[in-house]
């Protein structure tokens, strides 16, 4: 297996086969996108494009905005294959509103010791050095 | 109600690396079940092999029951991450009580040794959902850390009293022979080790291991004629969960909650009752939130229970006493049996220096992913 595509947020080994891949398009505009299906108004992060309570497939992009709070999180000094060199880095949960939550990598401008468990955070799109595209949690100021 | 017994339990000696075949590792746990049994290969109806084949064998359960002499019976492989031994265990209780077989071994296998510990993270990494949470280079630890933290700040858990739980598992660790890890550590050792993933450092969490585990469960009618003394299934509980990211809780695992109530309903018995038991402690934060998700302490309150000794031998319900995850070692799919195997002999009388005086009933807490599927077990003499 292609370790080092794996290890760059999938967004070409995985999500490129993905119905939802339209998240790639919206990270481009500069915009991190949760899914809301119409019939029931559940919300979907990570986006996804079918609903399981009403067994439909009719959903709308949702923008994931403002202020988050981090409600957990890790620094990373072991990591797996892929990664080796991008340690340490934090790994967090965010909630948004509507109670939309979000994992991912927080930003290397935060600092270890800056970082709390309540803290406000955003999301943002992060384009890689290699072209590759993926999202982090930045500081809200 | 008692109509599935475990009549024998056996494991190989766990290690960091065995050297030997999955085959001949599994025999080692297969002939220690067996032991003393009036019973046959050709006798047992079924077998189910438990792994997450982290060796090269794929469909591991056609060369295992070859080599046991397990054929020409149906035989099946479960994988369910770290969980797949108790969900062995449920198929094989719902295959008898159903009354397809009178007898089913449950076989848990797993060779980690094959892989570097930087491999077997990204496989167990991949354990989480591929394209939204491993991608980020999500690891076990990683996703225990987090449940460390949560827990740290909601009830200002200690990293001391993390460690607490590996003081006391590693101090048992040193009466368990087949434990791969089996020396007392300190509270400064533990607090001193290697960062691996914030709060968690290298002696919070437990290490791959090479091992094999068996249990043979019969029905009653049979399990009274083959052992003198059964230890019968009284309340079986199972759950699952969401990944990481839209969990409700990062204090609790919802589906060991959930597995737990079902085992005491079924079992009529609450977590009072239980004379020992034995946790799913891959890290030292997990010890702690099975604790609380098993009612053996209220939420928040496992930390003040391990540090009052109250799951020591002496303690009010002694929890891992034959080291647990973080002292034997992890053979993921092997686990299961292991705990249960622990359990059997507790209730036989046969636990040795970590035996608890008079146990009648225990129980069983077995985890799969970080918290994604849980089964609980409880047994009776």
């Amino acid at each position: 297996m292609d370790f080092e595509e794996f290890g760059k947020f999938g967004i070409v080994s995985h999500t490129k086969e993905s119905k939802a891949a339209d998240l790639v398009a919206y990270l481009e505009q500069g915009k991190v996108m949760a899914t809301r299906c119409k019939k029931c108004e559940t919300n979907f992060f990570p986006p996804q494009v079918d609903c399981p309570k009403c067994l439909d497939s009719e959903m709308e992009w949702i923008e994931v905005k403002g202020k988050g709070k981090l409600l957990t999180f890790s620094m990373v000094y072991y990591g797996p294959i892929g990664f080796e060199d991008k340690t340490p880095y934090a790994l967090g949960v965010v909630e948004f509103e509507d109670g939309i939550k979000v994992f991912a990598i927080l930003s290397k401008d935060i600092k270890e010791d800056d970082i709390s468990v309540g803290m406000a955070l955003k999301v943002a799109p992060l384009k890689s050095a290699d072209n590759k595209i993926y999202f982090q949690f930045q500081a809200a100021g | 109600m008692d109509d599935v017994a475990l009549v024998g339990v056996g494991q190989s000696k766990f290690s960091r690396k065995c050297g030997v075949t999955i085959k001949e590792l599994v025999f080692e746990a297969f002939r220690e079940a067996m032991e003393g049994l009036d019973y046959t290969n050709a006798d047992i109806g079924a077998s189910i092999t438990c792994s997450s084949l982290y060796d090269n064998q794929r469909s591991a359960e056609g060369p295992i029951s070859e080599y046991l002499g397990l054929n020409p019976q149906p035989t099946f492989l479960i994988e369910n991450a770290c969980a797949a031994g108790s969900t062995g265990l449920r198929t094989a209780w719902a295959f008898i009580k159903s009354g397809l077989y009178d007898s089913v071994a449950v076989i848990g296998i797993e060779k980690m040794s094959g892989q570097s510990s930087r491999e077997v993270a990204e496989m167990m990494g991949r354990a989480y959902d591929v394209t939204w949470e491993s991608s980020f280079g999500l690891t076990m630890p990683g996703g225990y850390a987090m449940h460390a933290r949560a827990h740290m700040s909601k009830y200002g858990t200690t990293e001391k009293q993390l460690a607490n739980v590996r003081v006391k598992n590693s101090y048992y660790s040193t009466m368990n022979p087949k434990a791969a890890f089996r020396k007392a550590l300190t509270l400064e050792e533990i607090l001193d080790s290697m960062p691996v993933a914030s709060p968690l450092k290298m002696l919070d969490c437990c290490a791959n291991a090479d091992g094999a585990s068996c249990m043979i469960l019969a029905r009653r009618e049979v399990a009274k004629n083959i052992t003198k003394i059964p230890i019968w299934i009284a309340g079986l509980g199972s759950g699952s969960n969401t990944g990481l990211t839209r969990r409700e809780s990062h204090t609790s695992f919802i589906c060991a909650k959930k597995a737990a109530k079902e085992a005491y309903e079924m079992a009529g018995v609450g977590p009072e009752d239980i004379d020992v038991a034995e946790v799913h402690d891959c890290f030292t934060i997990a010890e702690i939130i099975a604790c609380e998700d098993l009612g053996f302490a209220k939420p928040g309150e496992a930390p003040k229970l391990v540090e009052e000794k109250g799951t020591y031998l002496e303690g009010k319900t002694p929890v891992n006493l034959d080291g647990g995850l973080l002292c034997k070692g992890h053979p993921v799919g092997a686990t299961g049996g292991s705990q249960l195997r622990t359990i059997v002999n507790q209730l036989r009388g046969e636990g040795g220096k970590i035996q608890v005086q008079g146990a009648e009933t225990g129980l069983a807490h077995n985890i799969g992913g970080i918290g994604h599927y849980a089964n609980v077990t409880i047994l009776r003499r």
